[in-house]
Formats: structure tokens, sequence, C-alpha cells
């Protein structure tokens, strides 16, 4: 097939034509020492200060997509018909602050200022989406951007103060959005783009059979959703990842449907635009994704990508292997469709052949009489990796347990099933007696490990309260049984 | 922001006077990312970059190091070892000889500093890094004071101890007595912007630093020390940190000494920036401490003796331990009266990164081991803790000597306590939480009250000092220098307040510059809170200066009286005519009249001395209080802080939006320290905690859900301050002590209030869960 050897997106509204890229060229190092946009700041270089949030612009089948990303673990390569946005092209009327800008000024909302041009990234980003955020909304819209000094009090009162200072109608990037959308679209008319030669190159496929035919001829690339993780490959281990190839701009992997109370999420699928579909459809993975990285690495990280990785404290998979998930993994030609809990093998090996990849993921969404809950435990609320998260679907019958799935991350070198608990549970009655019963049986199932997250000990126990919990919420308890970021009315 | 608006000569007041909520000078250019860090200025044309090359064990000697393959490396220019430092290996602050710039035979703590390499690109430096081959005899090391005996063990510098009365025997008299430890974790600063230092050769042996620091001084003198050159030689410069918190204050010596080696070396502008995990592997953090304490009380609750032991870890050198530590023990009485008392510090060697100065600088450690004991008085008594509090809390016209022998003359605590008591509305939502508590199995509600008292200025006298240099230019724009350093909590706006103020003009004709030693010689560190205190007071000393000979220029020129020259809005009042300021500079200008100052300060009154344990080290005080409210889930340990209330002063403000900027931030960064901020050694001497992702700041979900941050708008500073305003910088991060005992009150909860829950910070879900379980247990309730 012949290929586009350079990658072309937008930058700051001019057209940037590259073919001297590296795979693992990152948007930041990229901004700062070719461009010499210095805005935008290096706080971590892991996707955790959101100092360096950028806004990336995507076509898609419903229109231009603006999003914040963390451009320190945002390969440039995935960027072909993308338009970044950078804090240097923020501006309002006539030469004016914008009103990000403008209230952040006001409320006093910069104290050293390094995270600041974050900040005004991601509450732009906000903005964009809801002009009139609670402050619910604006708590989630920063979960990804770190600030030492100011203590939040002054950018929270700042970004619900925006609209006060100028409207999205008057916004130069929504008076851009329909030209903008339409040269990225002419970029992406093209088909299979590689650049580099040799192992140094990376390819975004055409399609995903085209995908499919990359991977059989290259079957030790490194695949490349959102590189939320692959990122930190690269700027912490400075692991070489070449030959790469890009998936994230593949609108057939980004796909949702649902047929027979089955839901299929396409592997390319960020966390973001799976939540309004399974928040709607299994109302407790909506809190549960709320509280996966910032905004920015759920608008970058796929729950493909999440599975594929393999991850032990990988949030999604406990709550699908609870609720019975599978997976389609695709080679060539040839695909094979597997329960999702036989995908994790061991510490960092999944059942994947070379050349393979994950296609898709298939969730049943969970029967009306199946109660199902899934929790995360951390050390702080938001934005933090797993210490302990437990996932249960049940039902009862009589009175008595007929079905049970509890997974768990966190416990054990993989996503794995508490089989021992469940068989504690299964036939008994729904009663504390049960429960405690069958807290007995986790050491059976799991003996986690203490490190910088949580010791042994306290992922034990945190882990049999949340069945514990999981009991009193399903019927158990009257009173509220767990901590929530909702203010009393 | 192009044009520059002229002055009002009709005004009533000038724009940006003291006393009035100025924006952050810098704000509109953080907002459109234009403030420039060092990082981003402009590269010098055939720029380097270093990077450090770490240490991967504990302790033990270094037997060799074979760096070949790392000179092989790619783009790599250079790589230097101790032995390449030309005059000294040796950035130690405190002149113990304790602290290397690249460790050469032994090292002391894993991930210390044994080589730089310089290469042609920053991602080529780091890359070579790697490519070393370090043979160690390990050693045996020790990273955890609760390892070792805290009473002998090796101290990195000379421990305090203050004593006032006989403590002991006040101990073994008292009607009750109580003894126990605690421990309390350390912090890193986890300033946004990383360590980084840029220089540029120059001719003969000087060498100009682009660091970022809190003492462009001592960074000088380092320099100069290493280079083996005169401190004129070396020419420090600092606009603005990306956040300083004290992580600043000594720790970016490393770096600027290997960028100025380099940079003389090799003839190029050379620039070091370390990545986040190795910046925090490789600089000192805030001090974690073991507190063991002992305490004589009587059935009301009052306090008769008490007896401290405040060990920390201090790390592998002295760095500025021994002040910390001292300062721990200055606040170990915090707002309340001892009638006799013993306290001592241990600051103790540990193979680890050699903590430094943090935000409190050990004050807050000392707060959080004295509440602490209030605690255990209050449980022992079943009494509330705030009751305790108040009863023990100095007097204002005796029971006010402190365990340091300074009489505390400004207390102000009372009066700040009953105003948030009331307006918290402390009693009605104690009830309010019990009633809760009694119908919630699984969640629980806590409530404290805790108040802070800070000493204010460096407890080493000679740092009390500070310089500045004001020129006025012939058109009446201003050019204002001093020793401040900026870090973002606004000092330079202040300085550049109270500047206008004197020369009545409106702040916009201050032109605010960076800190440079070139300017302003033999600066303090920013720090101590002491900023405003210190540079704003040279600065209205220079401006006073320039605007007397103004005065007597204008007295001589309209032969009226001195009186008769007033300083008015943008313009100045000459007997009967108004002349606009400008116009009269100009005018002294082609007179010969010198508009150009030097001004400076020093604090009265303080004097320590430390063999004695006996002085006055502050020459004020500084009050607030924190009211928190907290939920938590007793099955997993997870916490929420529910409300949080404030009242604190800063005497008469400069500025009210700078201030309560900082009483919000450094709430919410003390809090972090007690909750979610847990540093994590491993077995083998590893920092596990070294990057975001594992070590967890405050986000703005972390706020408390409600906010209320008030500044008492009735004090004064006692003493002549700048414009009689205080210190705001330190004591609010106390504040967040709040939170830590509403948590704390929270888990006592589930044993009816009768026993102290003890626990030890930070107050993670894990701490907290396990608190809970063994309150449980030793009540005999089943979990």
């Amino acid at each position: 097939m012949k290929a586009e050897t350079q990658i072309r997106f937008l930058l700051n509204g001019a057209e940037v034509a590259l073919s001297d890229v590296r795979p693992d060229d990152t948007l930041l190092d990229w901004l700062r020492l070719a461009r010499a946009l210095r805005g935008t700041k290096e706080g971590c270089a892991e996707g955790d200060c959101g100092a360096c949030t950028v806004l990336v612009g995507r076509p898609t089948p419903q229109g231009l997509v603006c999003e914040g990303v963390n451009a320190c673990i945002r390969f440039v390569g995935s960027l072909h018909g993308c338009h970044v946005v950078t804090i240097e092209h923020l501006r309002g009327e006539g030469g004016a602050l914008h009103p990000v800008q403008q209230a952040m000024v006001d409320f006093h909302g910069s104290q050293c200022g390094f995270c600041t041009p974050g900040f005004v990234m991601s509450l732009y980003a906000m903005w964009m989406q809801d002009p009139d955020p609670s402050e619910a909304a604006v708590e989630k819209a920063l979960q990804g951007n770190l600030c030492r000094c100011t203590g939040y009090e002054p950018i929270v009162k700042a970004a619900r103060a925006i609209s006060s200072y100028g409207t999205l109608e008057a916004d130069f990037l929504a008076t851009e959005r329909a030209s903008v959308a339409q040269r990225l679209a002419a970029i992406r008319a093209g088909g299979r783009v590689e650049v580099g030669t040799g192992k140094d190159r990376f390819v975004l496929p055409a399609s995903v059979d085209d995908l499919a035919a990359v991977l059989e001829a290259e079957p030790t690339a490194t695949i490349v959703a959102g590189s939320t993780d692959v990122g930190l490959w690269v700027t912490k281990f400075m692991r070489d990842i070449a030959p790469v190839v890009f998936i994230g701009h593949l609108d057939e992997l980004r796909t949702i449907s649902e047929h027979d109370g089955v839901l299929t999420i396409g592997a390319g699928v960020s966390y973001t635009d799976a939540f309004e579909t399974l928040s709607a459809r299994i109302p407790a993975l909506g809190p549960l994704i709320d509280r996966i990285g910032g905004a920015q690495v759920r608008n970058m990280g796929t729950i493909g990508g999440n599975i594929a990785n393999g991850s032990p404290i990988g949030d999604m998979p406990p709550p699908l292997i609870a609720l019975g998930a599978s997976l389609t993994l695709r080679k060539g030609g040839a695909r094979r469709t597997i329960p999702l809990e036989d995908f994790f093998v061991a510490y960092g090996r999944q059942d994947r052949l070379p050349g393979e990849f994950v296609e898709a993921v298939h969730v049943p969404v969970p029967a009306a009489n199946t109660q199902f809950a899934a929790w995360k435990v951390t050390k702080r609320r938001d934005e933090d990796i797993t210490a302990v998260l437990g996932a249960f679907a049940m039902s009862l019958e009589d009175g008595k347990v007929a079905s049970a799935r509890i997974a768990y991350g966190g416990m054990a070198a993989t996503p794995k099933r508490a089989k021992a608990v469940e068989a504690a549970l299964l036939g008994q009655p729904w009663t504390l007696a049960t429960i405690e019963a069958a807290m007995q049986a986790y050491p059976a199932d799991y003996q986690p490990i203490s490190d910088m997250r949580a010791s042994a000990e306290y992922r034990m126990l945190a882990a049999k309260n949340l069945l514990k919990r999981f009991f009193l919420a399903h019927g158990g308890a009257e009173m509220p049984v767990m901590v929530t970021r909702e203010r009393a009315a | 922001m192009n044009r520059h608006a002229s002055p009002s000569l009709t005004a009533k007041a000038i724009v940006g006077g003291v006393a009035s909520s100025q924006r952050h000078d810098s704000a509109h250019k953080h907002v459109t990312g234009q403030a420039v860090y060092i990082d981003d200025m402009p590269e010098p044309a055939g720029l380097l970059h270093a990077y450090l090359g770490l240490s991967t064990v504990p302790h033990g000697a270094i037997l060799s190091m074979d760096l070949t393959a790392v000179r092989a490396a790619p783009g790599v220019v250079d790589v230097l070892t101790g032995h390449d430092m030309p005059a000294a290996n040796d950035i130690s602050p405190t002149h113990r000889h304790d602290e290397p710039v690249l460790a050469t035979d032994k090292v002391q703590f894993l991930g210390q500093p044994i080589f730089a390499v310089i290469a042609e690109t920053r991602e080529q430096a780091r890359r070579a890094c790697k490519l070393a081959k370090v043979e160690y005899a390990e050693e045996p090391f020790v990273t955890d004071i609760r390892d070792i005996d805290r009473r002998a063990g090796k101290l990195v510098t000379p421990p305090l101890t203050l004593k006032r009365g006989d403590a002991q025997t006040a101990i073994e008299a008292a009607p009750r007595r109580l003894k126990g430890t605690m421990r309390l974790g350390g912090q890193d600063h986890f300033y946004l912007e990383g360590h980084i230092a840029m220089a540029i050769p120059g001719e003969d042996m000087d060498v100009t630093l682009y660091s970022s620091t809190q003492h462009p001084s001592e960074v000088q003198h380092m320099v100069a020390q290493v280079l083996g050159v005169p401190s004129h030689a070396v020419t420090v410069e600092i606009r603005r940190m990306g956040g300083g918190f004290g992580g600043k204050e000594t720790q970016g010596n490393q770096f600027a000494a290997i960028a100025a080696v380099a940079a003389k070396r090799h003839g190029r502008a050379v620039k070091i920036r370390p990545d986040r995990d190795d910046d925090m592997t490789a600089t000192g953090k805030r001090h974690d401490f073991v507190i063991d304490y002992e305490v004589g009380f009587d059935d009301e609750g009052q306090i008769l003796g008490v007896d401290y032991f405040f060990a920390a870890r201090a790390g592998f050198s002295a760095d500025l331990s021994g002040a910390v530590t001292d300062r721990a023990l200055f606040h170990c009485d915090n707002t309340y009266y001892y009638p006799a008392v013993k306290a001592q510090s241990a600051p103790l060697y540990t193979n680890t990164v050699s903590n430094t100065a943090f935000r409190g600088f050990g004050g807050p450690q000392g707060i959080v081991g004295c509440e602490r004991v209030i605690d255990e008085v209050a449980f022992a008594l079943g009494k509330d803790p705030l009751e305790i509090r108040k009863r023990n809390f100095y007097g204002t016209t005796d029971r006010n000597v402190t365990p340091y022998h300074q009489t505390v003359e400004d207390n102000i605590i009372h009066r700040i306590v009953a105003e948030l008591e009331a307006s918290a509305d402390y009693a009605g939502r104690r009830q309010a939480i019990a009633a809760f508590n009694a119908g919630s199995p699984v969640l629980k509600r806590g409530l404290a009250l805790t108040p802070v008292k800070f000493g204010i200025s460096f407890t080493a006298t000679h740092f009390n000092q500070a310089g500045a240099l004001v020129h006025v230019y012939a058109d009446g724009s201003v050019h204002l220098n001093h020793g401040g350093t900026e870090m973002g909590q606004g000092l330079y706006v202040k300085i550049a307040q109270v500047v206008a103020e004197e020369f009545q003009i409106d702040i916009d004709q201050v032109k605010i510059t960076a800190t440079t030693t070139a300017k302003v010689p033999n600066t303090s560190a920013t720090a101590a809170s002491s900023g405003t205190d210190l540079n704003g007071m040279a600065a209205q000393a220079a401006a006073r200066t320039i605007r007397q000979r103004l005065t007597d220029f204008a007295a001589e020129k309209y032969q009226v009286p001195a009186d008769q020259v007033v300083f008015l809005p943008n313009r100045v009042r000459v007997g009967n005519q108004e002349i606009a300021f400008g116009a009269l500079t100009q005018q002294a200008y082609m007179a010969r009249v010198q508009l150009s100052a030097t001004g400076f300060y020093k604090t009265p009154k303080i004097h320590w001395d430390r063999d004695k344990g006996q002085g006055t080290p502050f020459y004020y005080f500084a009050y607030g209080a924190a009211c928190a409210e907290v939920e938590i889930d007793t099955l997993t340990g997870e916490t929420m802080v529910e409300r949080v209330d404030i009242l604190h002063e800063t005497g008469r403000s400069l500025n009210k939006a700078i201030d309560i900027g900082q009483i919000e931030g450094g709430f919410i960064q003390g809090m972090g320290w007690l909750t979610t901020e847990e540093l994590v050694w491993d077995a083998k001497g590893r920092l596990r905690t070294h990057a975001p992702s594992t070590y967890k700041i405050p986000l703005a979900s972390d706020r408390p859900k409600i906010f209320n941050v008030t500044l008492a708008d009735w004090p004064e500073a006692g003493e002549p301050t700048i414009h009689r305003s205080k210190a705001v910088g330190e004591p609010p991060f106390c504040l967040g002590v709040a939170v830590f005992h509403a948590i704390s009150d929270a888990v006592a909860s589930v044993a009816d209030h009768r026993l102290c829950p003890r626990l030890d910070a930070p107050a993670t879900p894990e701490c907290v869960l396990m608190a809970v379980e063994r309150l449980n247990r030793e009540a005999g309730r089943p979990a």
C-alpha cells in the first residue's frame, strides 16, 4: 500500500507537515524545543500534574471534538489530522484576555503561575462543554491539574465565573469550528501514513483492516492508542518502543453499540467517550470512571488499552470481569472471542499472540435482578492509582445468593476473580452472617503485597470490608455507607 | 499591557498603594503563558545540558566508577565527578563539610548524585547517565529512625534543649500523668517547577547563573566556593520560581554548582534540569519526626509539666536540620503555657536524602506534637479537647513565658478562638455530630478547632537583615530591586505597593525587577515568612531617602518650608502649586539630585543564646485558628473534609487578596501533609513515592466542601513592622492541623471518645482504618 510519508496537523490554526518525527517524540518537547512555544510547562512528564495541558481537536462523525490532553505523554505522531491549541493561541475579543484568563486574573487564581497555563487550558476545555459548571463539574474538570500554591479555592471560583467574561458564541475556537473540521477532514482523507524508516518508524493505518495487515507484517510493533501508559515507558523508563502503530485515529475502533443486552466497545474508545453510555446503562460504572486519572487521561486513555496492557491495577478489568465481559482479539482476518478474565495470564503476560490486537470488549448489561457495584479505594480520592478495587455482581432468589461474580484489582498480580468468596456466598441467605463467613474466604483467593500504595494487611481488610459495604448498600443498612463528595443540601 | 497609561494627576488615591487588594504582578503573564521561568528563557547559542547520575545503593564505598560507555554515548561532551570540582567539592550550607556536590568515595543515600553528564541535548545527557557501571561495597544502612535508638543515634548537627522549671518533678508531682509516642511523616515540596539552573560563562573568572532559588546569595557563595573564585565573580539572578516552599532554600546549590563548573570548563552555557523523579529522589524534604512526650496535669486539664523528645530524620548531612529541629522545639508550646517544660531535639543521621527547609521549618511538627498532648489530656479526662486548649492558653499578663524564656507580649489567641468558636458554631455542631454518629454505624463525623501561634524571625539572628535598591528615573518611573525572591507568594507586588505608597505614585510606575546578587548583596534566604517584613522595610528606607532628597530639592527650589512639600497621588504639592511627580523628578535630575538609593533594615530587639536556650528569637507572633469537620468511612478509612472555618490575622494587611491566597494555600498544603501525602522508603532504601503518580498532594476535590476563610480585621502588629502588617507565609500552614484532629475525633467516636486514637500522620485511609480497628479492639467491640 502506498503511504503518505509525513504527518500533517494544525498547530494554533496553522498547518504543520512533518516528516522528521521519531515515533517517541512527545508533543510537549516538540512544542517547547522545536517550536519555542514555552507557555506549556513540564511538571512531571507522566500525565499526572496537568502543567502541560493543551487542547487537541479531532474530527469525529459527530463533528469536531476538542479535548484537554497531557502533551508530555502524547506522541507527535498520533496528531495526524488533529488541531493542537496551546496557551499562546488563546485570546479574547479585541486583543483582550480570553474570558478564562481574565477570570483567573480577577479571582487571584495564580500564585507561582507555573501550573496556570495548564489550568487555563483545562478550564477552557470544560467551559466549551459546560459554560455554567457546577462546583462538582469544575472539580471533575480539574482532577488532572495540580496546584501547590493556591489551595484551588480561587481557581474554582474563577471557573464558575468564566461566562460572565464572555460567551461561547463569540469564542475564537467556536467560530472556527466548522472550518477547522473541514481542514482536518481533508488531511485525514489520505490513506496510511508511514513516517521514518526501518525499525525507527511509525505507522498510522488507514483502517482496521490495514491495522491488521500492518501488525501481521510487524508483530513486535508497539500499539499505541491513548499513550497514557506507553507514554511513561518513554518519558520515565526511556524504553525504545519503535516501531509504533498508532490507532487513536481509527474511528472504526471508537464505536459503541448494543445488541441483545451486550455493549460492544471498540478498543479505541476513550474513557471520556465511553462515559455516557456506560454510566447510563451500568450506572455504578459512572462514578468509577470519574475517578480514573484526570480529564486529560480519560480523554486519551482507552478501555481497550487498559485491558491490553494487563496492569494488575487497571481500573476497568475488575468490573468488566464481574460483569462477565468478553474480549475479541484479531490477528489478520482471524478473530477469537474469550472471557476477559482468561486474558490475564500472569503479571505482565496476557493471552495475546504476536500480531494480534484487542479489537473490542463485550460487556453484558446486568439483568434487572442483578445488583452491581464497583468501588475503588485510594490514598487520594481522585486521580490516584488503585490500592484496592472491588467489583460485585450478584443476584438473589428467595433471599439467597443465586449468582455471584466478584473481582478485584490491586489484590494479585492480575485482575482476579474471588472464586472462593463467591463459593462461600452462593446459595447462602443474604445476611450479615453470610457476609462475615465469606470474608473468611479471602485468603484463599488473594495474597496481596505491600507497596507504597498500601500494606498487604490493609488491602486484605479493605477488600473484605468492600464486600460488607456491598451488603450494607444492598439492603443491609438504612444509612449511607460511603463518603461522597456531594454536598449536603 | 503594551502601552503605558499616563498616571492621573487628579486622583484622590494612587492605584496600588498599601492595604489594597492588588493582583499578583505577574497574573496576566501567568494566564497567557508569557511568564518566563528559567527553562523558558531564550537559550544561548551552543547551550549544553547536564544531567545527574545517581547512586543505586543507600550506603557504601564506591569501589569503582566505569564511565567509559557514558563518555562514548551520542552527544556526550564531558562527564564530571566530584574530583572535577575546581576548588572544593562542598556545598554544605552550614559549613560542616558534610555535603559534596558529587559523592566521590562513598554514597550515603540511594539517589545521591555521583556524576554529571554534559551533552549537546538534555535527552542525550539523561540517556547517557544510565550507562555508568558503578561498583559499591555496600554497608548497613538505616532509613527509618524508628529502627534505631533515638536517644543514642548519630546526629548530623548538635541538638538543642529548652528548659524552664523542672519538668520531671512537676510531672511526677502532678495528679495525673501520661506518656506516649507519635510518628509524624515528612513531606515533599512538590513545587510545580522542579529545580533548574543555567550558567553562562563570562570573562575572567566570571559566571552568571540563573537559578531557581530562594537564596541567591547562598548559591553565589557556594558556586564561588566550588570554583575557587571570589563572590564578585559570580552573579545569581532569579525573576520567579514556579514554587519554592523551602525546597529551594539550599537545594538549588547542587544544580547551580554543576552548571557553573561545566560552563567554565567548556566556555559554553550549561543548563541542568532533573526529571521530576530525580528531583524528588535527590533533593531534601520536610523532616519526619518521632515525638515522645510525657505530661503531668490536674483533674481540670491544666498542664503542670511536660517533657518532649523530638527525633527527626535528618538524612545524611546537616543541611538546615539544626535550625529546623530547633524550630520544632520553639513551637512545642503552640499557644499554651507550660509551668515546667523540657524539650529536646535529635537531628538523626539516616541513609536518606538530607532533609531541608519546608514552609514552617519544623514549627508545624512542634505544633502537631503539642496538640497531641492536648488531645491526650482531653481523652484522659473525658473532656472536649477545645476546653483543654482554652484552659492552657498563654495569659496576656501572666503565664506568658515560653520554653525559650521569651515573654509573649502580643497574645490575641483568646479572641481569635472565641470569635471562631462562635462563627463556626462549634458547640451546635458538636451536638449535631454526636447525634449523627449515634445513628450512623459506618460513617462517622469528627470536629476539631485548633489554634496557631507562630514565631516570626529567623532564629539565626544575622539572617534578619535585608537590602533594597531603588532608582527613580528622570521621567518619574521607578526601578525596584530588593533581596527577596518571588516564588508565587506575592512578595514582589507587596514591596512594589510599599514603594508606590512612599512616592505616592501608581503601582504601574514601579518596575519590578529580578532578584540579583549584583544589585543587592549578602541577602538572606526568602524564608521564615520574613520576605515582606525585611525587604519591605529595606525598600521603604530606600524610597524614603530619595523622597527626602526630592523634598529638600523642592523646598529649596520653590523656597517653601519642607513641611509644605507634600506627596499627593502622582503629584507633589509644593507650597501652593502641584507638580506632576515626573516633572519634579525631571527638575531634580536637571539640578543634579541623586535619584538612586539603597535601603537597609535589620530586625530590632531579637537575640538568641542557643547554648543557654534562652533569648528573644522572635520579633512577634502571628495567630490564627481553624475549625474542621470531617467524615470518615470506618470500612475503608476514606475521609472527606466537610467544612473548614478559618480565622487568621495578618496585622494590618498590605494586600488582603494575597494574604487570603497564602492562608487558603497554606492550609491546603498543611492538610495534605497530614492526610494524603505519604513518603515511603522500601526495604532496599529506595524512595518509592517520587512522582505525582505515587505521591499525592491535594486536588481541587480535596478542598473542604465548605471553606470559609476570614482575615481578622481588628489586629495590627504590636511592633512597628512594615505598615503594621504581619507575616503570612508559614503560620496558616499549621491550620491544617485542624483536619488531622477532626479525623482523630471521628475515629475516637467508635469508642465513645474514651480512648485517644493516637493517630499517626499522615492520616491516610490505611492509617485511619487501622486506628478504627485498634480502637474497636481496645474498646472490646467486634470489628
